[in-house]
Protein backbone atom coordinates (compact mmCIF):
# COMPACT_ATOMS: atom_id res chain seq x y z
CA UNK A 1 0.00 0.00 0.00
CA UNK A 2 1.22 3.28 -1.20
CA UNK A 3 1.52 6.36 1.43
CA UNK A 4 -1.28 7.83 -0.96
CA UNK A 5 -3.74 4.57 -0.70
CA UNK A 6 -2.91 5.00 3.33
CA UNK A 7 -4.04 8.15 3.17
CA UNK A 8 -7.09 8.14 1.10
CA UNK A 9 -8.17 5.39 3.20
CA UNK A 10 -7.48 7.25 6.56
CA UNK A 11 -9.56 10.24 4.49
CA UNK A 12 -12.61 7.97 4.07
CA UNK A 13 -12.18 6.13 7.25
CA UNK A 14 -11.74 8.85 9.74
CA UNK A 15 -13.78 11.73 7.53
CA UNK A 16 -16.00 11.26 4.52
CA UNK A 17 -17.68 8.19 5.99
CA UNK A 18 -18.88 9.46 9.32
CA UNK A 19 -19.49 12.45 7.92
CA UNK A 20 -22.10 10.68 4.88
CA UNK A 21 -23.54 8.60 8.00
CA UNK A 22 -23.59 11.44 10.68
CA UNK A 23 -24.10 14.48 9.18
CA UNK A 24 -25.97 13.79 5.30
CA UNK A 25 -27.58 10.81 6.68
CA UNK A 26 -26.74 8.70 3.19
CA UNK A 27 -29.60 6.27 2.28
CA UNK A 28 -28.84 3.75 -0.51
CA UNK A 29 -31.43 1.56 -2.41
CA UNK A 30 -30.78 -1.51 -3.84
CA UNK A 31 -27.00 -1.88 -1.75
CA UNK A 32 -27.45 -5.72 -3.22
CA UNK A 33 -26.92 -4.33 -6.59
CA UNK A 34 -22.87 -2.77 -5.51
CA UNK A 35 -20.56 -4.98 -7.53
CA UNK A 36 -18.60 -7.04 -5.47
CA UNK A 37 -15.60 -7.18 -8.16
CA UNK A 38 -13.45 -4.92 -9.95
CA UNK A 39 -13.92 -4.10 -12.91
CA UNK A 40 -17.02 -2.84 -13.61
CA UNK A 41 -18.53 0.51 -14.93
CA UNK A 42 -20.68 2.94 -13.00
CA UNK A 43 -22.76 4.94 -14.63
CA UNK A 44 -24.58 7.61 -12.64
CA UNK A 45 -26.76 11.42 -12.95
CA UNK A 46 -24.23 14.35 -11.90
CA UNK A 47 -25.21 17.57 -10.05
CA UNK A 48 -22.87 17.83 -7.17
CA UNK A 49 -19.04 16.70 -5.76
CA UNK A 50 -21.40 14.93 -3.40
CA UNK A 51 -21.74 12.45 -5.79
CA UNK A 52 -18.45 11.30 -6.26
CA UNK A 53 -18.04 11.00 -2.29
CA UNK A 54 -21.14 9.43 -1.29
CA UNK A 55 -20.65 6.93 -4.03
CA UNK A 56 -16.71 6.14 -3.33
CA UNK A 57 -18.19 6.16 0.45
CA UNK A 58 -20.54 2.69 -0.47
CA UNK A 59 -17.41 0.61 -0.81
CA UNK A 60 -15.21 -1.64 1.54
CA UNK A 61 -11.86 0.36 2.16
CA UNK A 62 -9.47 -2.05 0.94
CA UNK A 63 -11.22 -1.70 -2.98
CA UNK A 64 -10.80 2.59 -2.70
CA UNK A 65 -7.26 2.24 -5.04
CA UNK A 66 -9.22 0.37 -7.71
CA UNK A 67 -12.08 2.75 -8.27
CA UNK A 68 -11.85 5.78 -10.46
CA UNK A 69 -14.12 8.56 -10.76
CA UNK A 70 -13.05 9.94 -14.61
CA UNK A 71 -12.97 14.11 -13.65
CA UNK A 72 -12.89 16.39 -16.15
CA UNK A 73 -8.86 17.62 -16.40
CA UNK A 74 -9.64 21.32 -17.06
CA UNK A 75 -11.63 21.28 -13.57
CA UNK A 76 -10.36 19.60 -11.47
CA UNK A 77 -6.69 19.84 -12.50
CA UNK A 78 -6.88 23.68 -12.76
CA UNK A 79 -3.99 24.01 -10.01
CA UNK A 80 -1.51 22.37 -8.22
CA UNK A 81 -3.90 22.12 -4.81
CA UNK A 82 -7.15 20.90 -6.10
CA UNK A 83 -5.02 18.26 -8.59
CA UNK A 84 -2.97 17.03 -5.41
CA UNK A 85 -5.86 16.97 -3.73
CA UNK A 86 -8.42 14.87 -5.97
CA UNK A 87 -5.94 12.48 -6.95
CA UNK A 88 -4.82 11.67 -3.04
CA UNK A 89 -8.15 11.42 -2.01
CA UNK A 90 -10.33 10.46 -4.69
CA UNK A 91 -7.89 9.33 -6.91
CA UNK A 92 -9.21 10.82 -10.05
CA UNK A 93 -9.20 9.49 -13.30
CA UNK A 94 -8.59 12.73 -15.15
CA UNK A 95 -9.54 13.19 -19.05
CA UNK A 96 -9.70 16.11 -21.44
CA UNK A 97 -13.17 17.58 -22.27
CA UNK A 98 -12.60 19.60 -25.28
CA UNK A 99 -10.23 19.57 -28.07
CA UNK A 100 -9.50 16.13 -27.92
CA UNK A 101 -6.55 14.88 -30.36
CA UNK A 102 -5.46 11.64 -31.13
CA UNK A 103 -3.04 12.26 -28.15
CA UNK A 104 -5.27 13.57 -25.64
CA UNK A 105 -7.99 11.06 -26.27
CA UNK A 106 -8.68 9.40 -22.94
CA UNK A 107 -10.59 6.50 -24.36
CA UNK A 108 -7.41 3.74 -24.94
CA UNK A 109 -6.23 5.27 -20.97
CA UNK A 110 -9.94 4.45 -20.13
CA UNK A 111 -9.15 0.75 -21.85
CA UNK A 112 -6.08 -0.35 -20.21
CA UNK A 113 -7.30 1.10 -16.89
CA UNK A 114 -10.31 -1.69 -16.99
CA UNK A 115 -8.00 -3.81 -18.45
CA UNK A 116 -5.52 -3.61 -15.19
CA UNK A 117 -8.43 -4.58 -13.34
CA UNK A 118 -9.81 -0.85 -12.13
CA UNK A 119 -13.08 0.49 -11.93
CA UNK A 120 -14.71 3.55 -13.50
CA UNK A 121 -17.10 5.64 -12.53
CA UNK A 122 -18.73 7.86 -15.07
CA UNK A 123 -21.43 10.70 -14.87
CA UNK A 124 -21.99 10.99 -18.93
CA UNK A 125 -23.95 14.20 -18.41
CA UNK A 126 -20.63 16.01 -18.82
CA UNK A 127 -21.00 18.72 -16.70
CA UNK A 128 -22.94 19.07 -12.77
CA UNK A 129 -26.81 19.87 -13.52
CA UNK A 130 -29.21 21.24 -11.51
CA UNK A 131 -30.34 17.87 -10.23
CA UNK A 132 -33.79 18.89 -11.71
CA UNK A 133 -33.49 17.22 -15.27
CA UNK A 134 -31.27 14.80 -16.18
CA UNK A 135 -29.42 16.01 -19.32
CA UNK A 136 -28.96 14.21 -22.24
CA UNK A 137 -25.60 11.65 -22.36
CA UNK A 138 -22.93 12.40 -23.77
CA UNK A 139 -21.48 9.28 -26.46
CA UNK A 140 -18.17 8.57 -24.54
CA UNK A 141 -19.63 6.15 -22.26
CA UNK A 142 -20.85 4.18 -25.09
CA UNK A 143 -17.60 3.97 -26.84
CA UNK A 144 -16.08 2.63 -24.01
CA UNK A 145 -18.37 0.11 -23.52
CA UNK A 146 -18.44 -0.77 -27.12
CA UNK A 147 -14.83 -1.42 -26.99
CA UNK A 148 -15.26 -3.62 -23.38
CA UNK A 149 -18.25 -5.35 -23.57
CA UNK A 150 -17.44 -7.53 -21.23
CA UNK A 151 -17.07 -5.09 -18.48
CA UNK A 152 -20.51 -5.19 -16.69
CA UNK A 153 -22.12 -1.39 -16.14
CA UNK A 154 -24.54 -0.73 -12.93
CA UNK A 155 -26.50 2.53 -13.58
CA UNK A 156 -26.76 4.49 -10.08
CA UNK A 157 -29.22 7.75 -9.63
CA UNK A 158 -28.17 10.07 -7.03
CA UNK A 159 -30.97 12.04 -5.21
CA UNK A 160 -30.92 15.11 -3.38
CA UNK A 161 -27.15 15.81 -3.51
CA UNK A 162 -27.43 19.06 -6.17
CA UNK A 163 -29.87 20.20 -3.56
CA UNK A 164 -27.27 19.70 -0.48
CA UNK A 165 -24.42 21.16 -2.37
CA UNK A 166 -24.97 22.74 -5.46
CA UNK A 167 -22.39 23.92 -8.36
CA UNK A 168 -21.22 27.15 -6.55
CA UNK A 169 -21.47 26.57 -3.45
CA UNK A 170 -18.84 25.09 -0.91
CA UNK A 171 -20.55 24.57 2.07
CA UNK A 172 -23.58 21.46 1.97
CA UNK A 173 -27.01 21.63 3.92
CA UNK A 174 -27.09 18.37 5.00
CA UNK A 175 -30.42 16.99 3.38
CA UNK A 176 -31.16 13.38 4.00
CA UNK A 177 -29.28 11.71 -0.29
CA UNK A 178 -29.42 8.77 -1.50
CA UNK A 179 -27.99 6.39 -3.87
CA UNK A 180 -29.96 4.13 -5.66
CA UNK A 181 -28.09 1.22 -7.49
CA UNK A 182 -29.23 -0.80 -10.49
CA UNK A 183 -28.76 -4.32 -11.24
CA UNK A 184 -25.30 -4.69 -13.24
CA UNK A 185 -25.64 -5.85 -16.90
CA UNK A 186 -24.53 -5.24 -20.13
CA UNK A 187 -25.40 -3.21 -23.14
CA UNK A 188 -25.41 -4.04 -26.91
CA UNK A 189 -25.74 -2.49 -30.29
CA UNK A 190 -24.86 0.56 -31.84
CA UNK A 191 -23.36 3.73 -29.87
CA UNK A 192 -26.51 5.23 -30.22
CA UNK A 193 -28.62 2.77 -28.48
CA UNK A 194 -25.90 2.09 -26.27
CA UNK A 195 -26.46 5.84 -25.02
CA UNK A 196 -29.66 5.92 -25.11
CA UNK A 197 -29.85 2.65 -23.11
CA UNK A 198 -28.00 4.06 -20.76
CA UNK A 199 -29.77 7.33 -20.14
CA UNK A 200 -32.90 5.04 -19.70
CA UNK A 201 -31.78 3.13 -17.10
CA UNK A 202 -30.56 6.07 -15.28
CA UNK A 203 -33.75 7.94 -15.56
CA UNK A 204 -35.55 4.86 -14.37
CA UNK A 205 -33.98 4.74 -10.93
CA UNK A 206 -34.47 8.14 -10.66
CA UNK A 207 -38.50 7.29 -11.45
CA UNK A 208 -38.41 4.90 -8.24
CA UNK A 209 -40.42 6.07 -5.37
CA UNK B 1 -36.27 -0.06 46.93
CA UNK B 2 -37.23 3.68 48.28
CA UNK B 3 -33.13 4.08 48.90
CA UNK B 4 -32.60 3.81 45.48
CA UNK B 5 -31.59 6.60 44.02
CA UNK B 6 -34.61 7.69 41.71
CA UNK B 7 -32.86 7.58 38.26
CA UNK B 8 -31.11 4.39 38.67
CA UNK B 9 -34.98 3.34 40.47
CA UNK B 10 -36.47 4.66 37.24
CA UNK B 11 -33.98 2.76 35.21
CA UNK B 12 -35.28 -0.97 36.81
CA UNK B 13 -39.05 0.40 36.25
CA UNK B 14 -38.35 1.33 32.29
CA UNK B 15 -36.49 -2.31 32.28
CA UNK B 16 -40.00 -4.02 33.77
CA UNK B 17 -42.30 -2.47 31.57
CA UNK B 18 -40.19 -3.91 28.70
CA UNK B 19 -40.34 -6.83 29.59
CA UNK B 20 -43.91 -7.05 30.77
CA UNK B 21 -44.00 -5.77 27.05
CA UNK B 22 -42.41 -8.02 25.76
CA UNK B 23 -44.33 -11.13 27.27
CA UNK B 24 -47.27 -9.67 26.39
CA UNK B 25 -46.30 -9.62 22.52
CA UNK B 26 -45.27 -13.28 22.95
CA UNK B 27 -48.22 -14.60 24.60
CA UNK B 28 -50.35 -12.46 22.36
CA UNK B 29 -48.76 -14.22 19.54
CA UNK B 30 -49.18 -17.88 20.77
CA UNK B 31 -52.68 -17.12 21.60
CA UNK B 32 -53.39 -16.01 17.92
CA UNK B 33 -51.57 -17.50 15.56
CA UNK B 34 -53.06 -16.63 12.80
CA UNK B 35 -52.46 -12.90 13.29
CA UNK B 36 -49.55 -10.52 12.29
CA UNK B 37 -47.64 -9.21 15.53
CA UNK B 38 -44.77 -8.53 13.45
CA UNK B 39 -44.98 -4.62 13.46
CA UNK B 40 -46.02 -4.73 17.21
CA UNK B 41 -42.89 -6.86 17.50
CA UNK B 42 -40.59 -5.13 15.83
CA UNK B 43 -41.78 -1.93 17.47
CA UNK B 44 -41.34 -3.32 20.82
CA UNK B 45 -37.77 -4.12 19.85
CA UNK B 46 -37.11 -0.58 19.15
CA UNK B 47 -38.68 0.65 22.08
CA UNK B 48 -35.68 -1.59 24.43
CA UNK B 49 -33.16 0.25 21.78
CA UNK B 50 -34.91 3.15 22.48
CA UNK B 51 -34.84 3.24 25.93
CA UNK B 52 -31.60 1.72 26.20
CA UNK B 53 -29.95 5.17 24.16
CA UNK B 54 -32.11 7.52 25.88
CA UNK B 55 -31.14 6.21 29.42
CA UNK B 56 -27.20 5.87 28.57
CA UNK B 57 -27.63 9.78 27.16
CA UNK B 58 -28.52 11.15 30.39
CA UNK B 59 -26.87 8.72 32.87
CA UNK B 60 -23.64 9.26 31.90
CA UNK B 61 -22.96 12.77 32.13
CA UNK B 62 -25.02 16.64 31.82
CA UNK B 63 -21.55 17.69 28.28
CA UNK B 64 -22.97 14.10 26.86
CA UNK B 65 -26.17 14.68 27.45
CA UNK B 66 -26.71 17.44 25.82
CA UNK B 67 -24.28 16.22 22.54
CA UNK B 68 -27.26 13.82 22.71
CA UNK B 69 -29.96 15.94 22.54
CA UNK B 70 -28.11 18.74 19.85
CA UNK B 71 -28.36 15.53 17.49
CA UNK B 72 -31.67 14.57 18.12
CA UNK B 73 -32.34 18.26 16.93
CA UNK B 74 -29.89 18.21 14.27
CA UNK B 75 -31.69 14.96 12.76
CA UNK B 76 -35.33 16.00 13.47
CA UNK B 77 -34.50 19.37 11.51
CA UNK B 78 -32.76 17.35 8.81
CA UNK B 79 -35.98 14.99 8.02
CA UNK B 80 -38.14 18.13 8.17
CA UNK B 81 -35.92 20.04 6.06
CA UNK B 82 -35.58 17.38 3.62
CA UNK B 83 -39.18 17.13 3.01
CA UNK B 84 -39.09 21.08 2.20
CA UNK B 85 -39.81 22.35 -1.23
CA UNK B 86 -36.55 24.56 -0.72
CA UNK B 87 -35.58 27.07 -3.63
CA UNK B 88 -32.20 27.17 -4.93
CA UNK B 89 -32.08 31.15 -3.55
CA UNK B 90 -32.38 29.72 -0.09
CA UNK B 91 -29.03 27.46 0.52
CA UNK B 92 -27.02 29.84 2.13
CA UNK B 93 -29.67 30.67 4.87
CA UNK B 94 -30.42 27.05 5.45
CA UNK B 95 -26.94 26.64 6.06
CA UNK B 96 -26.93 29.17 8.79
CA UNK B 97 -30.46 27.67 9.93
CA UNK B 98 -28.50 24.61 10.21
CA UNK B 99 -25.65 25.97 12.47
CA UNK B 100 -27.87 27.62 15.44
CA UNK B 101 -28.23 24.10 16.27
CA UNK B 102 -24.97 23.80 17.65
CA UNK B 103 -25.04 27.29 18.92
CA UNK B 104 -28.53 26.82 20.93
CA UNK B 105 -26.98 24.04 22.48
CA UNK B 106 -23.89 25.83 23.36
CA UNK B 107 -26.51 28.58 25.37
CA UNK B 108 -27.50 25.27 27.11
CA UNK B 109 -24.34 24.39 28.19
CA UNK B 110 -23.42 27.78 29.31
CA UNK B 111 -27.12 27.62 31.25
CA UNK B 112 -27.36 31.13 29.84
CA UNK B 113 -31.47 31.03 30.40
CA UNK B 114 -31.61 34.71 28.84
CA UNK B 115 -29.76 33.74 25.54
CA UNK B 116 -31.43 30.46 25.22
CA UNK B 117 -34.75 31.65 25.25
CA UNK B 118 -34.62 34.88 22.80
CA UNK B 119 -31.69 33.61 20.18
CA UNK B 120 -34.47 31.61 17.88
CA UNK B 121 -37.62 33.22 18.59
CA UNK B 122 -35.75 36.84 18.53
CA UNK B 123 -32.02 36.62 16.73
CA UNK B 124 -32.56 34.28 14.27
CA UNK B 125 -36.16 34.88 13.36
CA UNK B 126 -34.61 38.26 12.81
CA UNK B 127 -31.75 37.08 11.11
CA UNK B 128 -32.86 34.45 8.52
CA UNK B 129 -35.06 36.68 6.42
CA UNK B 130 -31.98 39.10 6.12
CA UNK B 131 -30.00 36.57 4.48
CA UNK B 132 -32.83 35.35 2.28
CA UNK B 133 -32.82 39.07 1.06
CA UNK B 134 -29.51 38.96 0.15
CA UNK B 135 -29.90 36.20 -2.27
CA UNK B 136 -32.02 38.59 -3.88
CA UNK B 137 -34.83 35.92 -4.88
CA UNK B 138 -38.41 37.43 -4.14
CA UNK B 139 -40.51 34.60 -5.16
CA UNK B 140 -41.70 32.18 -2.85
CA UNK B 141 -39.63 34.83 -0.21
CA UNK B 142 -42.21 34.85 2.43
CA UNK B 143 -43.01 30.93 2.69
CA UNK B 144 -39.32 30.29 2.47
CA UNK B 145 -38.74 32.41 6.18
CA UNK B 146 -41.73 30.81 7.58
CA UNK B 147 -41.10 27.13 6.70
CA UNK B 148 -37.50 27.94 7.61
CA UNK B 149 -38.11 29.58 11.05
CA UNK B 150 -41.02 27.41 11.52
CA UNK B 151 -38.85 24.13 11.73
CA UNK B 152 -36.13 26.04 13.82
CA UNK B 153 -38.77 26.33 16.39
CA UNK B 154 -40.49 23.19 16.61
CA UNK B 155 -37.78 21.24 16.54
CA UNK B 156 -34.23 23.15 17.74
CA UNK B 157 -36.21 25.75 20.50
CA UNK B 158 -38.98 23.10 21.00
CA UNK B 159 -36.29 20.06 21.76
CA UNK B 160 -33.82 22.18 23.58
CA UNK B 161 -36.00 22.65 26.18
CA UNK B 162 -35.67 18.95 27.37
CA UNK B 163 -31.68 19.90 27.73
CA UNK B 164 -32.31 22.91 28.98
CA UNK B 165 -34.35 20.81 32.26
CA UNK B 166 -31.11 19.26 32.64
CA UNK B 167 -29.74 22.63 34.30
CA UNK B 168 -32.20 22.37 37.05
CA UNK B 169 -30.86 21.86 40.45
CA UNK B 170 -31.66 19.92 43.48
CA UNK B 171 -35.41 20.91 44.47
CA UNK B 172 -35.20 20.96 48.41
CA UNK B 173 -37.11 18.43 50.04
CA UNK B 174 -37.99 16.34 47.09
CA UNK B 175 -35.61 13.43 45.22
CA UNK B 176 -36.26 15.97 42.12
CA UNK B 177 -33.37 17.64 39.72
CA UNK B 178 -33.14 18.23 36.38
CA UNK B 179 -32.63 14.63 35.20
CA UNK B 180 -35.44 13.01 37.16
CA UNK B 181 -37.83 15.53 35.91
CA UNK B 182 -36.75 14.83 32.45
CA UNK B 183 -37.10 10.86 32.59
CA UNK B 184 -40.46 11.97 34.26
CA UNK B 185 -41.58 14.33 30.80
CA UNK B 186 -40.24 11.58 28.71
CA UNK B 187 -41.59 8.59 30.52
CA UNK B 188 -45.28 10.34 30.86
CA UNK B 189 -44.96 11.60 26.95
CA UNK B 190 -43.90 8.28 25.23
CA UNK B 191 -46.17 6.13 27.86
CA UNK B 192 -49.29 8.15 26.84
CA UNK B 193 -48.56 8.10 23.19
CA UNK B 194 -48.10 3.96 23.64
CA UNK B 195 -51.81 4.40 25.73
CA UNK B 196 -53.39 6.13 23.29
CA UNK B 197 -52.31 4.07 20.40
CA UNK B 198 -53.29 0.58 22.58
CA UNK B 199 -56.40 2.32 23.33
CA UNK B 200 -57.44 3.72 19.73
CA UNK B 201 -56.48 0.06 18.33
CA UNK B 202 -58.79 -2.00 20.52
CA UNK B 203 -61.66 0.26 21.48
CA UNK B 204 -61.05 3.12 18.64
CA UNK B 205 -64.19 4.23 17.09
CA UNK B 206 -64.92 7.95 16.48
CA UNK B 207 -62.47 9.69 14.59
CA UNK B 208 -61.25 13.02 16.28
CA UNK B 209 -59.24 14.41 13.03
CA UNK B 210 -60.56 12.58 10.31
CA UNK B 211 -58.22 14.66 7.74
CA UNK B 212 -54.97 15.22 9.76
CA UNK B 213 -54.49 11.27 11.28
CA UNK B 214 -57.31 8.66 10.31
CA UNK B 215 -55.58 6.91 13.63
CA UNK B 216 -56.59 9.09 16.04
CA UNK B 217 -59.58 8.62 17.57
CA UNK B 218 -61.43 9.69 20.68
CA UNK B 219 -61.76 6.47 22.55
CA UNK B 220 -57.98 6.64 21.98
CA UNK B 221 -57.40 10.23 22.92
CA UNK B 222 -59.66 9.57 26.23
CA UNK B 223 -58.80 6.57 27.51
CA UNK B 224 -54.84 7.37 26.75
CA UNK B 225 -54.70 10.71 28.98
CA UNK B 226 -56.86 9.31 31.77
CA UNK B 227 -54.64 6.11 31.96
CA UNK B 228 -51.42 8.22 31.38
CA UNK B 229 -52.41 10.58 34.36
CA UNK B 230 -53.18 7.33 36.49
CA UNK B 231 -50.38 5.54 35.79
CA UNK B 232 -47.76 8.86 36.05
CA UNK B 233 -48.83 8.36 40.57
CA UNK B 234 -45.97 5.41 39.86
CA UNK B 235 -43.33 7.81 38.49
CA UNK B 236 -44.22 10.65 40.95
CA UNK B 237 -41.35 10.27 43.05
CA UNK B 238 -38.90 12.02 40.26
CA UNK B 239 -41.08 15.18 40.77
CA UNK B 240 -41.79 17.89 43.71
CA UNK B 241 -45.21 17.23 43.16
CA UNK B 242 -47.91 16.30 45.37
CA UNK B 243 -50.07 13.03 43.71
CA UNK B 244 -52.88 15.63 42.45
CA UNK B 245 -50.79 17.99 41.06
CA UNK B 246 -48.89 15.18 39.37
CA UNK B 247 -52.44 13.37 37.76
CA UNK B 248 -52.83 17.27 36.88
CA UNK B 249 -49.48 17.50 35.30
CA UNK B 250 -49.16 14.13 33.45
CA UNK B 251 -53.21 15.03 32.21
CA UNK B 252 -51.28 18.41 30.63
CA UNK B 253 -48.54 16.91 29.07
CA UNK B 254 -50.37 14.13 27.38
CA UNK B 255 -52.57 16.97 25.88
CA UNK B 256 -49.52 18.45 24.59
CA UNK B 257 -48.62 15.68 23.54
CA UNK B 258 -51.54 14.47 21.54
CA UNK B 259 -51.19 18.15 20.07
CA UNK B 260 -47.63 17.55 18.71
CA UNK B 261 -48.86 14.31 17.31
CA UNK B 262 -51.48 15.89 15.59
CA UNK B 263 -49.59 18.73 14.19
CA UNK B 264 -46.79 16.94 12.90
CA UNK B 265 -49.58 14.72 11.06
CA UNK B 266 -50.87 17.73 9.20
CA UNK B 267 -46.88 18.39 8.61
CA UNK B 268 -46.87 15.16 6.72
CA UNK B 269 -49.87 15.16 5.28
CA UNK B 270 -48.90 18.56 3.71
CA UNK B 271 -45.69 16.98 2.47
CA UNK B 272 -47.35 13.66 1.10
CA UNK B 273 -45.28 11.28 2.83
CA UNK B 274 -46.28 8.54 5.85
CA UNK B 275 -42.85 8.83 8.19
CA UNK B 276 -40.39 11.66 8.36
CA UNK B 277 -37.98 8.75 7.81
CA UNK B 278 -36.29 5.30 8.15
CA UNK B 279 -34.51 5.37 11.01
CA UNK B 280 -36.48 3.45 13.76
CA UNK B 281 -37.97 0.07 12.87
CA UNK B 282 -41.75 0.38 13.27
CA UNK B 283 -41.94 3.87 14.06
CA UNK B 284 -40.40 5.26 11.28
CA UNK B 285 -38.09 8.64 11.74
CA UNK B 286 -36.78 10.45 14.97
CA UNK B 287 -39.36 12.94 14.64
CA UNK B 288 -42.08 10.63 14.41
CA UNK B 289 -41.10 9.40 17.77
CA UNK B 290 -40.36 12.76 18.59
CA UNK B 291 -42.97 14.77 18.12
CA UNK B 292 -45.42 14.59 21.07
CA UNK B 293 -42.12 15.94 22.58
CA UNK B 294 -41.76 19.10 20.48
CA UNK B 295 -44.64 20.28 22.40
CA UNK B 296 -44.31 18.62 25.46
CA UNK B 297 -41.03 19.82 26.18
CA UNK B 298 -41.40 23.81 26.04
CA UNK B 299 -44.64 23.14 28.37
CA UNK B 300 -43.36 21.25 30.87
CA UNK B 301 -40.39 22.86 31.13
CA UNK B 302 -41.80 26.35 31.82
CA UNK B 303 -44.63 25.26 34.33
CA UNK B 304 -41.92 23.46 36.01
CA UNK B 305 -39.42 27.44 36.01
CA UNK B 306 -42.07 29.28 37.09
CA UNK B 307 -43.55 27.21 40.29
CA UNK B 308 -40.33 25.79 41.37
CA UNK B 309 -36.86 28.07 40.27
Amino acid sequence: MSVRDAAQVAFFALGLRPLMTFFIGLRVRGREHLPDRDPFILVANHSSHLDTASLLSLFPLRRLRRLRPVAAADYFERNRLVSTLSQTFFNIFPIARKGLTPETNPLPRMEAALRAGQSLILFPEGTRGSGAELAHFHSGAAHLIENCPEVPVVPAYLVNMGRSLPKGEWIPVPFFCEVRLGQARTFTGSRREITAGLEAAVRELGQLT
Amino acid sequence: MSGLNPVWRMGLLILAVLVVSTLVVAVLRRAKPQKNFSELAARVKAWWIMAAVFFGAIAVNERFSLVFFGFLSFWALKEYMTLLKTRPADHRALVWAFLAVPVQYVWVAMKWYGMFVIFIPVYMFLFLPMRLVLARETAGFVAAASQIQWGLMAFVFGLSHLAMLLTFPAIPNSGANGRTLLLFLVFVVEMSDVLQFVWGKTLGRHKILPTVSPNKTWEGFLGGIITTSIASLVVGFLTPFTPLQTIGVALLLAVAGFAGGAVMSAVKRDFGVKDFGELIPGHGGMLDRLDSLCYAGPVFFHLVRYFYY
